[in-house]
């Protein structure tokens, strides 16, 4: 098995073992890169020179015999919203296409002092504002699966980049389902932290009530080692928790027997029957492993959609008045200050943001804010209260972690309220500030291709440890079914030969 | 412009006073909030509104912030909010100003003015944070060549003093305004200081028949940049709005730019409706929740406010009223005052000595308060030269510029300049004879009656000693021998 072949773990344990250097890793990953890359355009920046000297520093260490940290010599991909001090971070924008970040991200921070390697920075929606990376500035990414679909959104670059084997390990943001939507059209892990667990300094805000900084892995273990750096208070972010961090991997094998789960009715209304069936095989699985499952009615669900593009449009709108031209970013030529704010503006950001932007500015206008940014704020307090009963009942909730695999590019992008109706069963989790967790299942057959499909488990405030918990224990009881298919959509990602001009 | 009679129409003034806290750091981040650096090298990427940063917020200006309102009246709002105000303009990095509109940081307070003795209300006292600095290449933004923009002041930590308008009258608003930058001067708040731009003034005046019960339509005039500016420019809004009222007209809903050179208001805006901000609360800020300790705590360490300063000078240390007042003009004066008297200075003498001598001198160099050139010591030792008869009070004026301008001691001063008086009687009495030789018919006319002569025999001794003369010995001296 190739180094870029195997799951985080498994790299982590022959860098440690000394058995390969962290450089010998890097050069493994690049060299999948340069493979599949070409086909799947998940990468905006691949950050070689760098990321050598962060392989270097790390191997010195192990020679040394200094603790090389938690991550010791393993890439991560960085998603492009998030901040790499003297790298570009473009949140897939014309509007920051040339935007070097002065600083890094504090989840950047804690990652590189726990000895990981960022490798590159990974395609997105614009500003995040999406459901398939087909809104980037950047073209499009492709869905490993199958290179005609895409790989879910936002953060379908770093989802592509672990599915792909391009990355052992990514960060994403999940503001209304960007992690855990994208990892499950990708098959792979992703995890939505509760709000305030990881901090938010250095992440482009989107909307700031909503965004969390997560992991997206192969596994649920890759995805609580990556927890376990970069969780934990931040004195630069004040709506960080300031909850003790702890262990998350330590907890993943305790005992699930008894385990109360619940099954949103609402969440399953408009599930596509492929998806569904997959879902509810696993249903069965849980019952196996001594699980209590009972199904629950959270009739405030039915609000989430409009409460969501309420409450995000008018942060979003708020949050990227600060790209006007003046300071950095796109600047256009113009005569007049206005044209200036105008066309700078008009010509840097792409449609789907100008849309939010328009759509926030109209729910914060005077006469309009009561009607509804402030209704749509009242009701997200009542979808918390509904989710706060709903724990006094059960341990966990889970659903389907998308209501359909994975669509074709093109497919959904001109209507933009299907695009918004498929977030559904993700953005109530962001609203009511949980953390949830999405997983390979299974696999769909029913669009000519093999499609994955996605678990999502939803959990309380800081009950990370029992999501990933009961994660880990469906994902060893499931086998290795996922990891053998994954093999085979790797082995066929080969490079598209150039055809060679004869004259 | 005609004079309309002032007892047919009355006018109501609210004013929003924004004041820069005297904190070391800015509001939001860790940068230096200092005045007056280079431009651009007090910036950070949190207050330059970079993509991905966050706010912190300043407690050490929540505390000054707290202060300000207890020594304003006000009752404080234990939990309030920040709120994103939005407009664009090149100085506002972030597209938004981080404020509290819901939920200020304390509300219903009042200053009390002597003129006619009543209460202003003030409405609400709120933190926010200031922008940074447009200079233009010309008049104004629209018809400038180019603009240069200064950040060093982007995040600065302001308070916002919002008082109702009960104010009735230009020196109500003069008064109004020199309470309020008295009282938070002596509660260290803030250096106030209009001509820096720690303090800034917006106006809001509407006119109505006078009894009227409906209120008139506001107008605003914005960074008025001195108290004097206030007043004229409130006056001549008064007379303008008279005007149009007394023709049957109807006042606009404007903002007003107060032009100092042709000393007249002028239209820089209409305002159809009021301004769209689209407010909302912060969500990267949590409320902002004071425990009811640190409030306690803030109250008992609160310094003493003007009022009960004047009590003490009055009351313990007998001094007039008026003394009273002056010296507590200025945080740094009656600090200056009580040093003096801590020193053994007489009260009302060194009272006197400040009032006339040090700010007259101060006044006349254009020295603000807080860079008074002397010391409480050599000021003090300079007093005691006079009351042991060392020198005049006459030569004491001369010793007080010269212990300014060289920084020496006053013994010193007077030691190398040979300024001690001059009080032996040998001495004294041969320079007395000889004046009087000198001056037979002045002499003359004084045993005549006219006593008032003697006093040009005293000035011709003092000229000729130069001053030094100490004068009572003088006189003493002449009226003896005149008698004999």
């Amino acid at each position: 098995m190739k180094l870029w072949e195997m799951t985080a773990k498994e790299i982590l344990a022959h860098v440690l073992a000394r058995d390969v250097s962290s450089d010998q890793v890097l050069d493994s990953f690049l060299d999948r890169i340069s493979e599949a890359e070409p086909q799947l355009n998940a990468f905006i920046d691949v950050l070689e020179p760098s990321a050598r000297l962060c392989a270097s520093r790390v191997d010195k260490k192990l020679e040394k015999g200094e603790n090389p940290g938690l991550l010791a010599g393993l890439p991560v991909a960085i998603k492009d919203n998030i901040c790499v001090k003297g790298a570009p971070c473009t949140c897939a924008s014309k509007m920051l296409e040339n935007w070097i970040a002065p600083y890094d991200a504090t989840c950047v921070s804690k990652l590189v002092e726990q000895g990981a390697i960022i490798i590159g920075k990974t395609n997105l929606d614009e500003f995040a504002m999406g459901s398939s990376t087909e809104t980037s500035a950047f073209g499009i990414t492709k869905n490993p699966w199958d290179t005609e679909r895409v790989p879910g959104g936002s953060s379908g670059g770093s989802a592509a980049a672990v599915s792909s084997g391009m990355a052992p390990i990514a960060l994403g943001t999940d503001t209304g389902g960007s992690i855990r939507q994208p990892a499950s059209f990708t098959g792979v892990c992703g995890l939505k932290p509760t709000y305030g667990l990881v901090s938010r300094y250095g992440v482009t805000a989107f909307a700031s009530s909503l965004d969390a900084v997560g992991p997206i892995g192969e596994t649920v273990w890759d995805c609580a080692l990556v927890l376990d750096a970069i969780s934990g208070f931040d004195d630069m972010d004040p709506t960080s928790s300031a909850r003790p961090g702890r262990s998350y991997r330590a907890n993943l094998d305790k005992e699930v027997k008894g385990l109360k789960v619940g099954i949103a009715q609402e969440f399953l209304e408009g599930v596509e029957p492929d998806v569904l069936e997959c879902f509810e095989s696993k249903v069965a699985c849980l019952e196996d492993l001594g699980i209590e499952v009972q199904v629950l009615t959270l009739p405030s669900l039915s609000y989430a959609i409009d409460i969501y593009y309420i409450i995000a449009s008018a942060e979003a709108s708020s949050n990227l008045a600060r790209f006007d031209g003046v300071r950095f970013g796109r600047r256009a030529e113009a005569e007049t200050l206005d044209e200036l704010y105008g066309l700078s503006r008009g010509t840097g950001f792409g449609e789907e943001v100008i849309r939010r932007i328009m759509i926030g500015t109209y729910a914060l206008s005077a006469g309009n804010k009561e009607k509804y940014y402030v209704r749509a704020a009242k009701a997200r307090t009542m979808l918390i209260e509904d989710f706060k009963k709903s724990f006094g009942k059960v341990d966990l909730i889970i659903s389907p972690a998308t209501p359909y695999v994975a669509f074709k590019v093109g497919e959904k992008i001109e209507d933009s309220l299907a695009m918004y109706t498929g977030d559904l069963i993700t953005v109530p989790v962001n609203l009511a500030g949980l953390c949830a967790l999405s997983m390979p299942i299974g696999f769909s057959h029913a669009h000519g291709k093999m499609l994955p499909c996605g678990l999502q488990i939803i959990g309380k405030p800081y009950d990370e440890h029992t999501v990933l918990r009961l994660g880990y224990a469906l994902e060893q009881a499931m086998g290795d079914e996922i990891r053998s298919k994954r093999v085979t959509m790797r082995q066929s990602l080969k490079p598209v030969r150039e055809v060679e001009l004869v004259d | 412009m005609t004079e309309v009679l002032d007892d047919t129409y009355e006018m109501m003034v609210g004013l929003e006073v924004h004041v820069e806290l005297a904190t070391q750091t800015k509001m939001f981040c860790r940068c230096s909030s200092r005045f007056g650096d280079p431009p651009n090298t007090n910036i950070c990427p949190i207050c330059m509104g970079l993509p991905g940063t966050l706010p912190q917020a300043n407690m050490e200006a929540v505390r000054l912030a707290v202060r300000a309102a207890l020594a304003l009246n006000c009752s404080l709002n234990l939990t309030s909010r920040f709120d994103r105000k939005h407009y664009f303009y090149p100085d506002l990095p972030k597209g938004y100003q981080i404020s509290q509109f819901y939920i200020p940081l304390a509300q219903a307070g009042y200053i009390e003015i002597d003129n006619p003795r009543k209460k202003i209300r003030i409405n609400r006292v709120h933190i926010e944070e200031d922008a940074g600095k447009s200079i233009h290449a010309g008049d104004e933004i629209t018809t400038a060549s180019y603009s240069l923009l200064d950040f060093n002041r982007s995040g600065v930590p302001l308070i916002e003093i919002v008082s109702e308008p009960d104010i009735a009258s230009p020196d109500e608003a003069r008064q109004y305004l020199e309470k309020l930058q008295r009282t938070l001067a002596f509660s260290a708040v803030s250096d106030v200081k209009m001509e820096e731009g720690s303090m800034r003034v917006d106006c809001n005046i509407s006119v109505r028949p006078k009894g009227a019960e409906a209120k008139g339509t506001p107008c605003e005039m914005k960074n008025l940049s001195s108290f004097r500016a206030v007043t004229r420019a409130l006056a001549y809004e008064f007379e303008r709005q008279k005007e149009i009222l007394a023709h049957g007209g109807k006042i606009q809903r404007q903002t007003r730019h107060w032009d100092e050179v042709q000393e007249v208001t002028k239209l820089l805006r209409l305002k159809q409706t009021s301004d769209d901000y689209r407010y909302f609360p912060d969500p990267d800020l949590p409320p902002l929740q004071l425990s009811q300790d640190f409030v306690d705590e803030v109250r008992r360490s609160m310094p003493r406010l003007p009022e009960e300063i004047i009590a003490y000078y009055t009351e313990d240390l007998g001094l007039p009223r008026y003394d009273a007042e002056v010296l507590t003009l200025d945080p740094a004066i009656s600090a200056f005052f009580e040093e003096c008297v801590s020193l053994g200075g007489e009260p009302k003498t060194v009272s006197n000595w400040i009032m006339v001598e040090l700010l007259g001198y101060m006044r006349n160099k254009g020295l603000s308060y807080d860079s008074i050139p002397v010391s409480p010591q050599y000021f003090v030792s300079m007093l005691d030269l006079i009351k042991e008869g060392v020198i005049s009070g006459k030569i004491g004026k001369d010793v007080l510029i010269t212990m300014i301008e060289t920084g020496k001691e006053p013994k010193i001063i007077v030691e190398e300049r040979g300024l001690q008086q001059i009080s032996d009687e040998e001495s004294l009495s041969r320079i007395v004879d000889e004046i009087i030789s000198n001056n037979q018919s002045v002499v003359e006319e004084i045993k005549a009656g006219k006593e008032k002569a003697l006093g040009f025999l005293v000035g011709q001794v003092m000229k000729v000693t130069k001053g030094k003369a100490n004068p009572g010995k003088v006189n003493e001296l002449l009226r003896q021998k005149l008698s004999e």
